[in-house]
């Protein structure tokens, strides 16, 4: 009694530690702080846990600690910024994964304990295999290793719909009578899994940061679940707070896209190529580095907007650079971030961040869209949908209503883009037909390095 | 009664992360999520329980042993993440 007593005060603080850690993620100056406080308490409720449960065999849990540590570290050594959607991905399914197992022990060892405990492993098996396989989807989409475009065959819908029915069927069976109760635990699990893979290859990669917003959520659901079937109170707590983290991301996403979060999720958005705008007459006209570089060089404020092309091309550390010749030339330089630039919320900061581009520069949308008008020249670096105009004013495009970067409101607008192929999601984009808009065609990182060459030779 | 004291604490904890993590700017919204992606991995907590226990067939050894690898690597990797994301944020100007 007095161990379980020591224990769960560990948990109590080792929550307060958790709750601390977020606070002080508000500020980009004690964020740090807060992740070391943050582990320090896990650290302390690894420990508790060991030291007070009465746990009978070390060794293999020993380990498994030892394993997942290492293999832990290096995943996180090796993971470059650019790679850090995926990466989080795939942590998320190993943590839905590592607690379908823990659900499984606690049915396995005892498949006829009470109703709560028993409701609380059926849901942890259901939410925790989708969070497992729609994790593995998303990184396979994130990294690349599968398509990034939506992915629907006929029926899906159908099929889907039929396998969350026979998942509430298995439940009923599994609560209403005892017969069959193994085999059925196996087949909801199998299921869960199953719809974890359906669920998320229908949506795009664009729609990423709301997917791993949801999966973020989820990761906690099932660890809240978890500690609903074990009595355990930190789990419960920990659970919650990474719930209400991912809630919060797939609303601030949902809204930056003004789409709701069923439309995202179930909607097969950008499957078909729709085409409202009209843009066939109209022609792009393209400009050289040497003469962006003139209208470069005169420019006295300079706003950038980066898109997931940034981080496609790697171009980080090009932007950095551009960005500091234009400083030194004195020109005001910003760089505008719409929320769902990229393919996690935050995306671009990281990235601009990793090539030691000062945070106070990274300016959020509603912060200087006021400016916009004021801004010798945009840069629009691999973003498309984010400064679209017909967000504004075309009823019948997809991404009306969508909240938009307003370059188009620059005296000169330069989007670097690798070709005319239509973006992401097949909408055209009227901002690169218009007359203060000049495209420089090519790969985005030779074309930043470029202007920065001519400022150099200007020098 | 159980279930009420339970969910008494959930809802109560749901409370608390909503008031912390409106106040995270979007700056951050990448180690946030990353840094709440370790701290889902407390399912090591119920991993480790499960993989002690005194009542262990192959099944059960094999699934706790497995769930603490996965744990581990969740909460091990996710922080270190979060930590070098961090260490990036930096101010012009400042060391």
């Amino acid at each position: 009694m007095t161990s379980s007593i020591a224990m769960n005060l560990c948990y109590l603080i080792s929550a307060l530690m958790f709750a601390f850690g977020i606070k002080m993620l508000g500020k980009p100056t004690t964020a740090r702080r807060g992740n070391f406080i943050s582990s320090a308490g896990m650290l302390l409720a690894v420990t508790a846990t060991l030291f007070f449960h009465h746990i009978i065999a070390y060794q293999w849990i020993m380990i498994g600690l030892v394993l997942g540590t290492l293999l832990g570290l290096w995943k996180a050594i090796k993971a470059a910024m650019t790679q850090m959607p995926e990466t989080i991905a795939l942590l998320h399914g190993f943590g839905g994964l590592a607690a379908l197992f823990v659900d499984w022990i606690a049915f396995d060892v005892n498949p006829f304990s009470d109703v709560l405990t028993q409701a609380s492993i059926f849901l942890s098996i259901v939410i925790g295999g989708i969070t497992f396989t729609g994790s593995l989807i998303a990184w396979g989409k994130l990294s690349e290793k599968l398509p990034g475009k939506p992915v629907v065959f006929p029926g899906i819908r159908l099929v889907n719909a039929a396998a969350f029915a026979a998942i509430l069927v298995g439940g009923i069976v599994f609560f209403g009578s005892t017969a069959y109760h193994y085999p059925i635990f196996l087949m909801v699990l199998a299921l869960s899994l199953f719809l974890g893979i359906t669920l998320v290859l229908p949506i795009g990669g664009a729609d990423m940061p709301v997917v791993i917003s949801v999966l973020n959520s989820y990761a906690g659901l099932v660890a809240c679940t978890t500690g609903f079937a074990l009595r355990n109170i930190l789990l419960i707590v920990a659970g919650a707070f990474v719930g209400a983290n991912g809630i919060i991301l797939s609303i601030i996403m949902c809204k930056a896209m003004n789409r709701s979060l069923t439309n995202v999720l179930f909607g097969g958005f950008g499957a078909a190529v729709q085409n409202s705008d009209d843009a066939s007459g109209k022609e792009v006209k393209a400009i050289n580095v040497e003469d962006a570089f003139f209208v470069l060089e005169a420019a006295k404020s300079v706003v950038i907007v980066p898109g997931y092309g940034l981080a496609a091309a790697q171009a980080q550390h090009a932007v950095r650079e551009l960005g500091e010749l234009l400083e030194k030339n004195g020109s005001e330089v910003k760089y505008a971030i719409h929320p769902v630039a990229g393919r996690m919320p935050g995306h671009m900061n990281v990235l601009l961040a990793e090539a030691d581009i000062s945070y106070d520069l990274l300016a959020e949308m509603d912060a200087i869209n006021p400016q916009m008008p004021l801004a010798d020249v945009a840069i629009v670096i691999g973003a498309n949908d984010v400064v679209n105009p017909s967000a504004l004013d075309d009823k019948n495009s997809p991404i009306y209503g969508m909240p938009i970067i307003r370059a188009d409101q620059a005296r000169h607008v330069f989007i670097l883009k690798r070709s005319m192929a239509s973006g992401f999601a097949g909408i055209e984009n009227p901002l690169f037909y218009a007359d203060n808009a000049r495209m420089i065609f090519g790969d985005a990182k030779a074309t930043l390095q470029a202007l920065s060459a001519e400022f150099k030779n200007a020098a | 009664m159980e279930l009420v004291y339970l969910l008494f604490i959930l809802v109560l904890a749901v409370f608390l992360g909503f008031a912390l993590i409106t106040k995270v700017p979007p700056l951050l919204h990448t180690p946030l999520m990353s840094e709440a992606n370790a701290i889902s991995g407390i399912t090591i907590v119920g991993a480790l329980m499960a993989a002690g226990t005194e009542i262990s067939s192959v099944l059960t050894t094999i699934l706790g042993t497995l769930a603490v690898v996965f744990a581990a690597f969740n909460v091990v990797g996710g922080y270190w993440i979060t930590e070098r994301m961090l260490k990036m944020f930096r101010k012009k100007g400042s060391v």
